[in-house]
């Protein structure tokens, strides 16, 4: 049963196709890493998923539900900079995620202590917790895509968009946030789509890596042909496929799935 | 050693700024001597002491038939009106600037308007505004919000539409509606910009108050700097420039350090 359908759809700007049939199906749970060169429409298909541009063609379903014409509550987003509120302390950002839906874009009173109470929590959880009273730009990088991450999720999106999350970090905060995301997600069980340059990342997050390239190219024109995706890898068990084929059809020879690494 | 990489210490740095100020009074000094000592009632360059005491004057003793201290009268007017003005200049331009750089509908309505009034030269109208308002307070007030509001709608809508794109989708995927963006997210973030406004737009904000006070008015500090032109009192004329620039320097201090205390999280935006 596929949770996030996307059937067919392509996108041009001015008469310049970037994406075309692309159609792909994921289910509710699933990691998805998105891979290919820069231009060539990954992050225009998160753009897409987001609901912030509209596809010239075809349509995506979250949950069955008709194509959404406008970002809302049920995609979560972090990109890779600007994703927190620079005006907001590391505590009312979280609580943003639950004051911004409301008519004046806050709340008041009970629910305004209750919801940062729940910050606070959230924030020792993950770590933040010395810094509930700073601003945004006290903290690191890591600390505010960490931020941005716990952001997202309190406001219980269905599916988690990544654009590229972890691009402007050092390779050591990189794989902590590695771990954060993956302790995240098993917490959750949320249907994600991260958009990423590193394919040893991709490989290493996602349940499936997906890539878009141009398949079809014309010399004379290099515009012509929109992107689309190339390949469809599994990614689990450590990249290696058919594992779970074995342990189907052979279940009494445990001793064959040993997954390496 | 460059000169670009020479750093004056504190001593240093604070002669150089004294210097100029040293210079020009220094300068004001000598020329005022040079023609006193021509002919000892020359008006145009009184002496420094003298204005000192005519200054004293101003502020302590009051006007023979009014009975009140007229130098106090000036300023409180003066003051009244640059508030109210620049007052309703900076609240419309927050409410247009908003509009303007966060929905698309009302920029294509008046971006192009706001533009357009902004190259109208204002003092042009003063003579509009006195016909039509009056010479009372309204007209007075009027010119200064006609004359910096465009300026600054025009400045905190473009600074409206620097906030990252990625905000506001973010904002948006956290169920934010417009209304709640305005004013939860693109308000707070434009606030230390407004203020940066104001401070830009207090000096032609003077300008327009003491033009029209100088056309028509019964009491302001450019009211009585035109009044007393009429018998060369420059001693009175210097104390009112003086005391407007020192006017001027307090109000730009105050509002840097109020934007400074109250946008912590701005940093140098806020300055």
């Amino acid at each position: 049963m596929s949770f996030v359908s996307v059937r067919n759809i392509a996108q041009s700007y001015a008469g310049r196709p970037i994406l075309e049939r692309v159609s792909l199906e994921a289910t509710e749970g699933e990691f998805i890493s998105i891979v290919g060169a820069s231009g060539c429409g990954k992050s225009t298909f998160l753009r897409l998923l987001l609901a912030q541009e509209t596809p010239t063609r075809g349509e995506i379903r979250v949950a069955g539900a008709p194509p959404a014409r406008e970002p809302g509550r049920d995609r979560g987003v972090v990109f890779q900079r600007y994703s927190v509120f620079p005006h907001l302390t590391v505590r009312d950002n979280l609580v943003a995620a639950e004051g911004l839906s409301r008519p004046l874009g806050r709340l008041f009173g009970a629910a305004r202590r209750a919801a940062r109470a729940r910050a606070e929590e959230t924030l020792d959880r993950i770590g933040l917790g010395p810094m509930t009273y700073a601003y945004p730009a006290a903290l690191s990088g890591g600390m505010q895509q960490r931020l941005a991450i716990a952001q997202a999720l309190a406001a219980k999106p269905r599916v988690l968009l990544l654009d590229e999350p972890f691009g402007a970090l050092d390779p050591g905060t990189r794989l902590s946030m590695h771990e954060f995301l993956a302790q995240q997600r098993a917490e959750t069980g949320m249907t994600v789509f991260m958009v990423t340059h590193d394919l040893a990342e991709g490989f290493k997050l996602g349940d499936r890596v997906v890539v878009f390239d141009k398949p079809r190219r014309d010399t004379q024109a290099p515009d012509a042909y929109g992107a689309t995706i190339t390949y469809d890898f599994d990614a689990r068990d450590g990249g290696i496929p058919f594992q779970r084929l074995l342990a189907q059809f052979a279940p009494k020879a445990p001793s064959l799935l040993k997954t390496p690494g | 050693m460059r000169l670009i990489n020479r750093k004056p210490g504190r001593p240093l740095a604070a002669f150089l700024l004294l210097l100029p100020f040293m210079a020009v009074l220094l300068v004001y000094t000598v020329a005022s001597d040079i023609r006193r000592a021509e002919n000892p009632r020359d008006k145009l360059l009184p002496a420094p002491a003298q204005i000192a005491m005519t200054a004293q004057r101003l502020v302590t003793e009051p006007d023979r038939r009014s009975e009140r201290i007229l130098f106090w009268v000036d300023t409180g007017a003066s003051l009244e009106r640059l508030g109210l003005g620049v007052g309703i200049a900076a609240l419309s331009a927050l409410v247009l600037g908003l509009a303007i750089g966060l929905v698309p509908l009302a920029r294509s309505g008046l971006e192009q308007f706001v533009g357009v009034i902004s190259m109208i030269p204002p003092l042009a109208l003063l003579p509009i505004l006195f016909i039509s308002l009056g010479v009372g307070e309204a007209s007075k007030v009027a010119l200064i919000v006609i004359g910096i509001a465009p300026v600054m709608t025009r400045d905190l809508a473009q600074r409206v539409r620097e906030i990252p794109a990625e905000m506001l989708v973010k904002a948006q995927t956290l169920g934010a509606s417009t209304r709640a963006i305005a004013l939860s997210i693109a308000l707070p973030q434009i606030l230390p910009r407004l203020v940066t406004a104001v401070r830009l737009g207090l000096g032609p904000a003077w300008l327009f108050l003491i033009a029209s006070e100088a056309v028509a008015s019964e009491s302001g500090l450019g009211y009585r700097i035109f009044l007393v032109r009429r018998y060369l009192a420059m001693d009175i004329i210097l104390v009112y420039v003086v005391w407007i620039t020192v006017l001027a320097v307090l109000i730009d201090y105050a509002l840097r350090v109020v934007s400074a205390r109250a946008f912590p999280w701005a940093g140098e935006a806020a300055r």
